[in-house]
């Protein structure tokens, strides 16, 4: 009983009678145009809040990706590779352990008390935990791969990034592109989450409706986070194929 | 180039302690511009010199020089430098899927290329003329823009042949290259490369498994057996008696036809991790 979990609470009349008024009021969605309009325009803030802060990832992840990627390196063509790049290796990984081992949540209170309340906490704190988290599935995708194209390359002479280029990525845009996507789907539902704790967004709106037990506005929110995901879907399998 | 080999042994990649080398007191030299045909049943340990050789692997004991310099004491940029001034084709090219044919020979142009002109080059290929004219020797320009996962085998390795003549290098290094192609396209083929490395003034080491070939096409041929040389001698002193010891136990190997050309690989389906 440590945790405390008491199902049979939830039966209890009284907390029936409260949750059944709230979920009641959920019905029907909020749809003033004041309430649509300013939900449009948080819709907005928020989807930007993902894409800045994926964005911002990128730049961490793809430089770390490449250091951080076995295949790619000259050295470890002919067996172990040499102590310098090894040890840069499995530097880069530690960092990118460190940059996704906390919680994208933790980050943002830190930074809502670093640059206070708004997006910008919210943009930072995706653009480290998803940096930390495209960066180590990048460098898994890239080495599951057959390695003998870049390998092949990298015999030849060819540069690194050039191998890279012309073999790693080619061999991998598909699956590395439906990657992205799906986290950037996660992006904005963690945008979301972010928002209650003050970074911005639908999350913030959805925090002062349930607080003013506005069921209405809350279903319409859940409504737009439905289509969200969906539109992230479609979006993903789209280039999947353009890429496939 | 110029390549010396000097008593020089190599392991498998991935052979235990102990095991019989794949090449034995090897001892080799071959002049700038020469051609050579590698012969020997399977196991012989044809494709280990050639990666030897290519660099891709560093030999045991002994010593190779390549333009009288040890590779192996070079640091590695220039190692890899040297790397740019030689090609090795493997059997079948490994190629990603989706590449256009193009693109996938002037792969063969990365190292005289910066990153800048890579890069632009897979958006725009920088010397269309030069891929088509690679192609055209081997009989493929049709397929300049196809994708390569549509090629069949034969066409996969004739696009790895073509990557060889667009490329900086001054050695050759050919595995195999008849392996998926009938009869009369491997004739055009080999006497292709021949013909252009003659014409580039490339050295040229090729390995065979047709044994006439080597002879028609290689003024010089070599036969490899168990890692050891057997014989190394300009192809019209090479003769059947020479040939049955070399192949002993394995003369299906001397007679056996090659390979018809293969339908199209299907393309892998992109595996979908769940994470």
């Amino acid at each position: 009983m440590a945790t405390e979990f008491k199902p049979w609470l939830l039966l209890e009349p009284d907390a029936l009678r409260v949750a059944g008024r709230f979920l009641a009021s959920f019905l029907p969605p909020a749809h003033g145009s004041d309430f649509l309009w300013m939900l449009a325009r948080e819709t907005w803030r928020t989807v930007a809040i993902a894409t800045a802060g994926i964005t911002l990832g990128l730049l961490i992840a793809v430089p770390l990706t490449l250091l951080a990627t076995r295949t790619l390196s000259v050295s470890a063509l002919t067996g172990r590779m040499a102590p310098l790049p090894g040890a840069v290796r499995h530097a880069v990984r530690l960092l990118l352990i460190l940059l996704r081992s906390m919680p994208e949540l933790v980050w943002a209170l830190v930074f809502v008390r670093v640059v206070g309340l708004g997006p910008a906490a919210g943009v930072l704190a995706i653009a480290l935990t998803y940096g930390g988290m495209l960066g180590k599935v990048y460098a898994e995708i890239l080495e599951s791969g057959d390695a003998q194209v870049t390998q092949t390359l990298l015999r030849n002479g060819a540069g690194r990034l050039q191998a890279f280029a012309y073999g790693l990525l080619p061999q991998n845009a598909a699956e590395l592109t439906s990657y992205t996507v799906y986290r950037w789907e996660c992006a904005i539902r963690s945008s979301v989450v972010l928002g209650f704790v003050g970074a911005g967004g639908l999350g913030q709106q959805m925090d002062s409706s349930m607080k003013m037990f506005a069921g209405g506005e809350v279903m319409t929110m859940l409504l737009v986070f439905v289509a969200l995901v969906a539109l992230a879907d479609q979006f993903s399998a789209a280039l999947r194929k353009a890429l496939g | 180039m110029k390549i010396t080999l000097k008593d020089l042994s190599a392991r498998h990649a991935t052979a235990r302690r102990g095991a019989r080398p794949a090449l034995t007191a090897l001892t080799l030299d071959i002049a700038s511009g020469e051609q050579l045909a590698i012969i020997g049943p399977s196991g012989a340990g044809k494709t280990t010199l050639l990666e030897v050789l290519a660099c891709a692997r560093p030999h045991a004991t002994g010593d190779l020089l390549l333009d009288d310099t040890a590779p192996w004491s070079l640091p590695r940029r220039l190692l890899q430098r040297l790397r740019g001034q030689l090609i090795l084709v493997p059997q079948v090219p490994p190629l990603p899927p989706r590449q256009r044919v193009v693109t996938a020979v002037l792969a063969g142009r990365l190292p005289s290329w910066s990153l800048w002109t890579a890069l632009r080059s897979l958006f725009y290929p920088v010397d269309i003329p030069a891929a088509d004219e690679a192609l055209e020797v081997f009989d493929l320009s049709e397929k300049l823009f196809e994708r390569v996962d549509r090629l069949s085998g034969g066409e996969r390795q004739r696009v790895g042949l073509a990557r060889a003549l667009v490329s900086p290098a001054r050695l050759w290094l050919v595995d195999e290259p008849l392996s998926a192609l009938d009869p009369a396209r491997a004739q055009q083929a080999v006497s292709a490369l021949v013909r252009e490395a003659a014409a580039r003034g490339v050295t040229l080491v090729a390995t065979l498994h047709q044994v006439e070939v080597a002879l028609a096409h290689f003024p010089r041929v070599i036969g490899l057996r168990e890692g050891r040389l057997v014989f190394d001698l300009p192809a019209a002193e090479v003769t059947p008696a020479l040939l049955a010891r070399l192949y002993a136990s394995h003369v299906h190997e001397l007679h056996g036809a090659p390979p018809a050309d293969e339908p199209p690989a299907p393309a892998p389906p992109v595996v979908m991790q769940c994470r």
